[in-house]
């Protein structure tokens, strides 16, 4: 099929560069700019999604390194010295039963973080299959998916997730099944709202005209190009789900104690917010800053990863 | 294969003794219009309405006609990259229109596509040699080393300079990433390419560097055009017979200088026309269409063109030409054909 006479006619008469007769494997000079090395030098330009990095990157350290930071245990109560102010032994100050509040912070950085990565990764995964499926598909399967995650939409997030906790009993591991279940639906409309765009493409006309199969296409073409969306909401859903374990941890439906789960030390501070403020701010700053951190990053990886920002 | 209408039809071509490559009897694609309450089916907006057409093998076939007169329509139905409504389609005599999806996919690889967008056509995400390469892939024709060895076979054909196969579309020039869908779709030595308002985004000199190497792989890999394009000076420089769309009709069928020169149909008439040449002071007798093209989903009766055709008669209104010979190598739909 290669005529070689030809080649050197095409490549003499066309090249601008002057060297198409030796293709070694490693000439290229220039390091080719994929699309995620560019998003990754626009988002290290932005100084609010540093900020938001380093905010997380301190939690998660926080909770890795906890029990070396701390000389105390997160149920080790101290009954003659509760409620004290922050001192040089107990940095934070001590909670209504003398539980050092800097150890149960730590510790709940631990809680808060599986929390989001795990509800998150849940309902991304979940919502990304369903998305892609209704999205790809379309006709009747379409409609039955996207009537799903209309009703699950059509309930407050929160009032849902009280719902399944209280079908499912009150305890962590359920709070986080709820809040994974709360977030199906965004990402599945998140998702099938990109396949649906990305399917009238003409490169995925061009893989069907090779012969190509919808498996392959949703993995080699449909997910690749769907990704960027993903992972800002994945991002920002982080921060929600956080909020939400929290929210219900203060309800008394997510950890149970001794558990130092944020919102539970909140709800517990509740009746000593006068006498010992430092009960409920800390734990309210810890959540306000982890949330935060989650969407900085997020706001900065949408302008990253998205071309009509580009400069 | 040999029905009567045929024998009257276009056998008498000079390619005659050349095969028959593609070809559509009576095909047809509806759109359905939904709308109101309950999405009923409200009307149909025909896209392609009864045409038939053959291809002959190594020739060029451009289509015309105005936006929305269904050429690409016609040529994806033609692909069956979108499902023809009736009729059939025969490639190298084979019935192709109710092929199973996998007994498809298997003669897929001799009829591909270039794309008119060379930046919608190109997976941003993947890098040249992928995208040149996944057409090996999908057929597992090659992999590795071989794989390569092809990409850069290919890269050189169509005048790419491979040491820049693993770079990404956006970094190429709207002529380069065209080149790359022309390799993309030359890789698996098709016979029949459809070739999409394949230059139609391209700009005019550019758009003749690539007409020309489409020419030359023409040549040398035998290869077998469907060109649809708006430019009429490009269709006359690539192609050898042309045919005319007109609302999802085809209302002429001709050698492509002959139809240049003298246009059968009236409304090829008015096409022509209108074409700019290179000669500002070129005097030139324009016939100016009224009106807007019709809509298809409501399609005037008789003849589709007789609310814009200056030689309208109450015949048109009522009757509906049919594609009849009018000489050895032409054919048109028209009750009083200008030659």
């Amino acid at each position: 099929m290669v005529n070689v006479e030809n080649k050197k006619q095409f490549s003499n008469k066309k090249l601008t560069n002057p060297s198409p007769n030796s293709p070694k494997p490693n000439s290229e000079e220039v390091k080719a700019i994929s699309p995620w090395r560019d998003a990754m030098r626009q988002l290290r330009k932005n100084h609010f999604a540093l900020a938001g990095f380093v905010i997380i990157v301190f939690f998660i350290l926080l909770g890795l390194v906890a029990p070396l930071l701390t000389p105390f245990a997160f149920d080790e109560q101290d009954i003659i010295n509760r409620l004290q102010p922050p001192s040089a032994e107990h940095w934070l100050g001590t909670d209504h039963l003398g539980r050092d509040i800097f150890t149960r912070i730590a510790y709940g950085a631990r809680i808060s973080l599986q929390v989001g990565f795990f509800a998150v990764t849940g309902a991304l995964v979940v919502g990304s299959i369903l998305g892609i499926v209704a999205g790809y598909f379309g006709r009747w399967i379409d409609m039955l998916i996207s009537r799903i995650f209309d009703i699950l939409l059509a309930f407050p997030s929160i009032l849902l997730a009280i719902a399944v906790v209280a079908i499912l009993g009150a305890s962590l591991e359920n709070a986080l099944i709820a809040i994974a279940i709360i977030n199906i639906p965004i990402f599945g409309r998140l998702v099938r709202s990109k396949v649906i765009s990305l399917r009238e493409e003409e490169y995925i006309m061009a893989a069907k005209a090779q012969g190509m199969k919808n498996g392959r296409i949703i993995l080699h073409h449909i997910l690749p190009n769907s990704t960027a969306p993903i992972i800002v909401q994945a991002t920002l859903g982080f921060g929600t789900a956080i909020l939400e374990a929290a929210a219900l941890g203060f309800l008394g439906l997510g950890a149970q104690p001794p558990d130092p789960e944020w919102g539970k030390m909140l709800a517990d501070a509740r009746d000593f917010i006068q006498l010992a403020p430092w009960t409920l701010i800390v734990p309210g700053v810890a959540i306000m800053l982890v949330v935060l951190g989650f969407n900085l990053i997020g706001d900065g990886l949408r302008d990253a990863l998205d071309p009509k920002m580009k400069n | 294969m040999t029905t009567k209408e045929e024998t009257v039809h276009q056998d008498q071509h000079p390619l005659e003794k050349s095969n028959i490559l593609i070809e559509a009897k009576n095909l047809k694609k509806y759109f359905p219009v939904k709308g109101g309450m309950f999405n009923r089916q409200k009307s149909f907006v025909k896209a392609v309405d009864d045409i038939s057409l053959k291809i002959y093998e190594g020739e060029t076939f451009s289509l015309v006609g105005e936006s929305g007169s269904g050429k690409s329509t016609l040529g994806r139905a033609l692909l069956r990259l979108q499902e023809p409504t009736d009729g059939s389609i025969f490639f190298e005599g084979q019935d192709i229109t109710s092929l199973k999806k996998e007994e498809m996919r298997k003669i897929r690889h001799n009829m591909q596509v270039i794309y008119q967008d060379p930046f919608g056509s190109l997976n941003p995400r993947m890098k040249v040699t992928e995208l040149i390469g996944e057409p090996f892939r999908i057929n597992k024709i090659a992999s590795g080393k071989e794989l390569e060895k092809r990409v850069i076979e290919l890269m050189e054909l169509v005048g790419l300079d491979p040491s820049r196969r693993n770079r990404y579309p956006h970094e190429f020039s709207g002529g380069q990433r065209q080149r790359i869908g022309i390799a993309r779709a030359i890789a698996l030595n098709p016979k029949f390419i459809l070739a999409d308002e394949a230059v139609s985004a391209l700009d005019v000199s550019v758009q003749a560097q690539v007409i020309n190497l489409m020419k030359d792989l023409q040549r040398d890999l035998g290869l077998t055009y469907l060109f649809i394009a708006h430019g009429l000076n490009v269709v006359r420089h690539i192609s050898d017979r042309v045919g005319v769309m007109y609302l999802g009709h085809l209302v002429e069928v001709g050698e492509v200088e002959e139809l240049y020169k003298r246009p059968a149909h009236p409304y090829t008439s008015a096409l022509i026309s209108t074409n700019p040449t290179p000669n500002p002071r070129a005097k030139r007798e324009k016939v100016i269409l009224k009106g807007e093209i019709p809509s298809p989903s409501n399609p005037p009766s008789g003849c589709r063109f007789h609310t814009r055709c200056p030689l309208a008669t109450d015949r048109c209104k009522t009757e509906a030409p049919k594609l009849v010979p009018i000489s050895e190598e032409r054919s048109v739909a028209c009750h009083y054909p200008l030659v």
